[in-house]
């Protein structure tokens, strides 16, 4: 969930009153956001890096509230006053219109290179901005809390914001080889190939993570002036030339991706946000963008749309009984203008440019259920009738569990995702033996397999123990993972029983007992007949030669029991002798 | 009674002296051996606060066996220089003596004797000197004599370097009086016996009266791991509701189950690397049902059944990823695709409690894997209103009743909230749960029918769990380095009952 940090002074400003913490974290709540912290700049810097470095810094009480992921629209103070303002029936939604300049339309050319590399830009332009400190801050704040979420960290979509009177149109995307591109980056006093720049970004911090959206490929998208002056080499960096400031009237907003849907929207909420501080308040000036297939377009799209809602649907699906009168004022209240209209049973709902979020009837739905209240609606119990049955695995387990523990072992509950050396070197088994499912992506060795077997999990809580009095007896019940291309993910689960006895003594007789004892308890009584268990002298790893049997229970081997090798003890770093036992519940279910 | 004359005989002098005593000394005292005051202390502490007994280790030096022999006999050098008479001795007799080839070299060394090389039938030794000390014996006795001390470190090091010395630790006993001392207890032998009780001579014997203030002797147990107690009671939860149990026992899952058909994007971040376990082997699903894809694929890209959709260019590639599970959600889509299958459509609710799987960095309350608990409602015309009310009853059963809800997002519910209870320890609202309608565009490409309502909800195993048992590190209570004491020293879950308060600080 993105988290937005705004001035409290400032949003109170912006609201017209003020509140208390405890009354702006209720409104919050109601309205689906969080109040997360209350903090200021030097409470922050002062936690990150001492009390000496945050001597200075400002006081100025900072709210941080978390906003939900869907919501882009409430990623500014700009935007969270909106939303909150009209949810409070304090103003009307703005309308944004698009405007067609007097002037020429400002073109962005789009050439065929950018296929391969990033294939979308659109853009618009702000006219007659007037930016103060806090709403340049906020402006920039905004590109980098939609470059984090909508736009997944600069992969799909990046923005660009130019003085659009330090260049001059057309402008042209393209997308050309690093050694051909070459400009004076944002905030850099000398020019530098694209090669260069990507050495230098290696070891920025904030840059160095996005390098890799075009490190590979063999053309690197530009933006340039008609004058070859470089905007911007998305998603990297943008050019020094056209650097806005607090003082820039006229803003050029690009946008570039993969993702053109998502490109269209970032725009939007860029220029809805923002075009509150133009001359004609809520107006964005229209840029021309022309496709290498020589179709232009127009941005930004600023579309509204229309749905149209039965209210017995929001009525029925969130449990309440509001007229459609109320229904619509509701709704009207969430940024979404709505009006009763045919019948008087439907609602026409306008989906503005700032909620992109809404694409289905069910996100209207819970705008209305938001607006009532969440906690106005009345609960009530459905009279769904049903009659509940149990996972026949899981209650064989749960039958299990209870008389392992009554037998006096103790139950472990050890994590499925293992070390490789877990379930191979240290039993003495080669890897490629345990048809073990590999994870590709681990962040530490910890995680590199699903457990083929409960043993070393056991091993390992005897060891983490080792200063409890003896003897530990341990087991669990649970699943392990093995690779079976008859499933259609190409793997499957198998709940294993395993447990351990380690002492002064192996006691293979006490985890003899224990196979007894369960084979007991599931009803397969002793003896070689179909429907009976035996054990029969085995071999292998993880047991002492000799100390080893394999358990055949109706007809099949379900699995061994034996005194562990004295080896895999070590392994485990444990010193005493221990006998264990490991099954496969599924045949006795 | 246990512990028998020396139990007796320690309880006496105890009661007698102030502070307590070694049992060492005492067994010297006694002339006994120190063993058998060990298990008199033993028996004794078995009766509960009789006595208390710090265990000590004392280092000790004692003699080797060659330490006793010279002790006894005298030091090599000496018994050398003693066995060469005056008229002296040829060296290769005196080298086959006993002592002879230790004792020689240390003589020759001490100059107490020399060796005269011109003698007619080979070297023959002769005294230096008329008497000597025999230091190393005096020394030996010194440390037979317990006074050890009276030697010099330098001293000590040379006759442990000619393995004369040993140094010992002794493990002795301070036993002083404990809160319930008393000298009785060892006087009453008399426990009912099966005779007393033919004979009837439990009438004429004293009893000693019990130490009701001392602990009794627990019994030798297997017990159940905490969480998986909590496990059980929340299966009983939702069987006592009518919930029925979904197969989970699937950890490895298709990024199209686990993600796609939950109408989550696949450019959402929590497909991303760094939140979720992708598998290298095996790297893809085999098979995934056709129909259903084309479905799932057609409402991401261009929408459908009443929605936008995502507007982006689905991949098939993507999809058949293998992941590790990163919710039971995933399970939950099987079970109700499969419900969509059959006609005519039967309302249902079911539960699961298993594995879920993040590729988080871990913390106090993060792991890799955790447990998730679920539960859905599918029927015609559930409402926001029936998911409340199926949560007040599901959390009341958690003994949590004081509920409040609040708007939220989750890619696959719409509408969504977030269940929030009071926590009466942390003084303020604590999230509990998370819940919503499954959207449409998950539901519909199922093949369920339009106005069937998937209501849902889920919550951690863990965090409960910790609260439940004042655990604050989450290690300490999944995985191999749990605390196995904690584990026996659990009490029963019951969700319903205020614990007793904790000495540790709620997690949070």
């Amino acid at each position: 969930m993105p988290t937005v940090s705004v001035k409290r002074d400032l949003l109170f400003r912006a609201l017209g009153r003020t509140y208390t913490d405890e009354e702006f974290d209720e409104l919050c709540f109601e309205f689906g956001l969080e109040l997360d912290e209350i903090t200021s700049e030097k409470e922050i810097i002062s936690k990150e890096q001492g009390n000496i470095k945050a001597e200075g810094a400002s006081n100025v009480v900072l709210y941080k509230i978390d906003v939900p992921a869907n919501r882009y629209d409430l990623l500014c103070l700009e935007g969270l006053v909106r939303g909150l303002q009209v949810f409070k029936e304090r103003i009307k939604a703005p309308v944004y219109t698009r405007v067609t300049p007097r002037g020429e339309i400002h073109k962005l050319i789009v050439t065929e290179e950018t296929a391969k590399v990033r294939p979308f830009a659109v853009a618009a332009v702000l006219r007659n901005i007037k930016f103060t400190k806090d709403r340049y801050d906020s402006f920039i704040e905004l590109q980098e809390k939609l470059h984090q979420n909508i736009c997944r960290k600069r992969a799909l979509v990046a923005i660009g914001a130019h003085d659009l009177d330090s260049v001059s149109g057309p402008f042209t995307y393209t997308a050309k080889r690093p050694s051909d591109i070459k400009f004076k980056p944002l905030n850099k006093t000398k020019e530098y190939t694209a090669c260069e720049l990507m050495n230098i970004y290696k070891s920025d911090n904030h840059l160095k993570h996005y390098l890799h959206i075009i490190e590979n490929k063999p053309l690197y998208p530009v933006i340039c002036d008609s004058n070859g002056v470089v905007l911007s080499m998305p998603p990297i960096i943008n050019g020094n030339h056209s650097k806005i400031t607090v003082n820039t009237k006229n803003v050029f907003i690009e946008c570039t991706g993969t993702d053109f849907t998502k490109a269209k929207i970032v725009l939007d909420i860029i220029v809805t946000m923002f075009s509150e501080y133009c001359e004609n308040q809520f107006t964005v000036e229209a840029a021309e963008v022309v496709f290498p297939n020589g179709k232009s377009h127009t941005f930004p799209e600023l579309a509204y749309r229309k749905e149209m809602v039965r209210v017995d649907l929001i009525n029925k699906k969130v449990g309440i009984r509001e007229t459609p009168e109320n229904i619509a004022k509701l709704l009207t209240r969430m940024y979404l203008k709505s009006e009763v209209i045919g019948d008087g049973n439907q609602i026409e709902v306008e989906i503005p440019p700032t909620r992109a979020d809404v694409i289905h009837a069910c996100d209207i739905v819970e705008d209305a259920a938001i607006a009532y209240g969440y906690n106005n609606i009345q609960m009530t119990l459905p009279k769904t009738y049903t009659i509940a049955s149990q996972f026949p695995l899981n209650k064989l387990t749960e039958l299990l569990r209870y008389d392992l523990a009554a037998a006096g072992f103790t139950e472990a509950l050890t994590f499925a995702l293992c070390s490789k050396e877990d379930i191979a070197d240290k039993l003495g088994l080669a890897i490629s033996a345990t048809n073990a499912v590999h994870i590709s992506n681990p962040k530490t060795a910890e995680f590199q397999v699903a457990r083929t077997t409960l043993l070393p999990g056991l091993l390992k809580t005897i060891a983490a123990n080792r200063k409890m009095p003896l003897p530990l007896k341990l087991f669990e019940i649970s699943d392990i993972v093995i690779k079976d291309s008859s499933k259609d993910v190409g793997a499957r689960n198998c709940r294993h029983l395993c447990a351990v006895h380690y002492n002064k003594n192996p006691g293979f007789e006490i985890i003899h007992g224990l196979l007894d004892r369960i084979m007991q308890l599931l009803d397969v009584p002793p003896g070689e007949d179909q429907g009976g268990y035996v054990i029969r002298a085995a071999d292998g790893p993880p047991f002492f030669p000799g100390r080893c049997a394999e358990i055949f229970a109706r007809g099949q081997s379900v699995g061994k029991l034996g005194v562990l090798h004295p080896d895999v003890i070590t392994k485990f770093e444990l010193t005493m002798p221990c006998s264990a036992l490991e099954i496969n519940v599924e045949p006795f279910l | 009674m246990a512990g028998g004359p020396v139990a007796e005989q320690l309880l006496r002098r105890l009661e007698v002296v102030d502070g307590g005593l070694d049992s060492a000394e005492l067994a010297t005292q006694l002339g006994v051996e120190h063993q058998a005051v060990v298990g008199a202390v033993k028996s004794l502490q078995a009766l509960g606060e009789v006595i208390e007994a710090e265990l000590r280790s004392t280092k000790r030096w004692e003699l080797t066996t060659e330490g006793e022999e010279i002790a006894r006999e005298g030091s090599h050098e000496v018994r050398v220089f003693r066995s060469i008479p005056l008229e002296g001795l040829a060296q290769s007799e005196l080298m086959h003596l006993p002592s002879g080839k230790v004792g020689f070299s240390k003589a020759m060394s001490n100059k107490w004797i020399r060796v005269d090389k011109s003698a007619a039938d080979g070297p023959r030794v002769f005294r230096v000197v008329d008497k000597v000390e025999d230091e190393v014996q005096r020394r030996l006795h010194l440390v037979q004599g317990a006074q050890a001390e009276k030697l010099s470190e330098k001293e000590r090091s040379e006759l442990r370097k000619r393995k004369l010395l040993t140094e010992v630790t002794l493990k002795t006993y301070w036993v002083s009086k404990g809160s319930a001392f008393s000298t009785s207890v060892s006087k009453q032998e008399t426990e009912l016996s099966p005779e007393m009780i033919a004979s009837g001579s439990w009438r004429d014997q004293p009893f000693k009266p019990y130490n009701f203030l001392a602990r009794g002797v627990l019994p030798d147990s297997g017990h159940l791991h905490p969480l998986l107690k909590v496990r059980s009671q929340f299966r009983q939860i939702f069987l006592e509701m009518g919930f029925t149990e979904m197969p989970t026992d699937n950890f490895i899952e298709s990024s199209f189950w686990n993600f796609d058909a939950l109408f989550q994007p696949q450019q959402h971040p929590a497909r991303d690397q760094h939140d979720t376990f992708f598998l290298q082997d095996p790297k893809e699903a085999l098979q995934l049902p056709t129909d259903y894809v084309h479905r799932v694929k057609r409402t991401h890209a261009q929408g459908g059944y009443g929605s936008q959709g995502y507007k982006y260019s689905w991949r098939l590639d993507e999809a058949r990823k293998n992941v590790l599970r990163t919710h039971t959600t995933a399970a939950s889509a099987r079970a109700l695709y499969r419900l969509a299958q059959k006609k005519p459509f039967t309302p249902v609710k079911y539960f699961s409690i298993d594995r879920v799987f993040r590729n988080e960095t871990l913390d106090a309350t993060h792991l890799a894997e955790f447990h998730q608990i679920e539960g859905v409602v599918a029927d015609h015309g559930l409402t926001l209103g029936h998911l409340m009310g199926v949560l007040r009853e599901f959390f009341s059963k958690l003994g949590i009743t004081q509920l409040r809800f609040k708007p939220a997002y989750n890619p696959y519910t719409e509408p969504s909230m977030e269940v929030f209870s009071y926590h009466q320890g942390l003084k303020k609202w604590v999230e509990v749960g998370n819940s919503g309608l499954f959207r449409p565009e998950m539901l519909l490409p199922m093949g369920l029918p339009e106005n069937v309502s998937v209501i849902a909800w889920g919550l951690s195993l863990e965090r409960p769990t910790m609260i439940k048992y004042g655990i604050n590190n989450i290690r300490e209570l999944v995985g191999h380095k749990v605390n196995l004491q904690m584990v026996y020293d659990s009490p029963l879950c019951r969700l319903d009952v205020e614990p007793r308060p904790q000495r540790t600080q709620a997690a949070a």
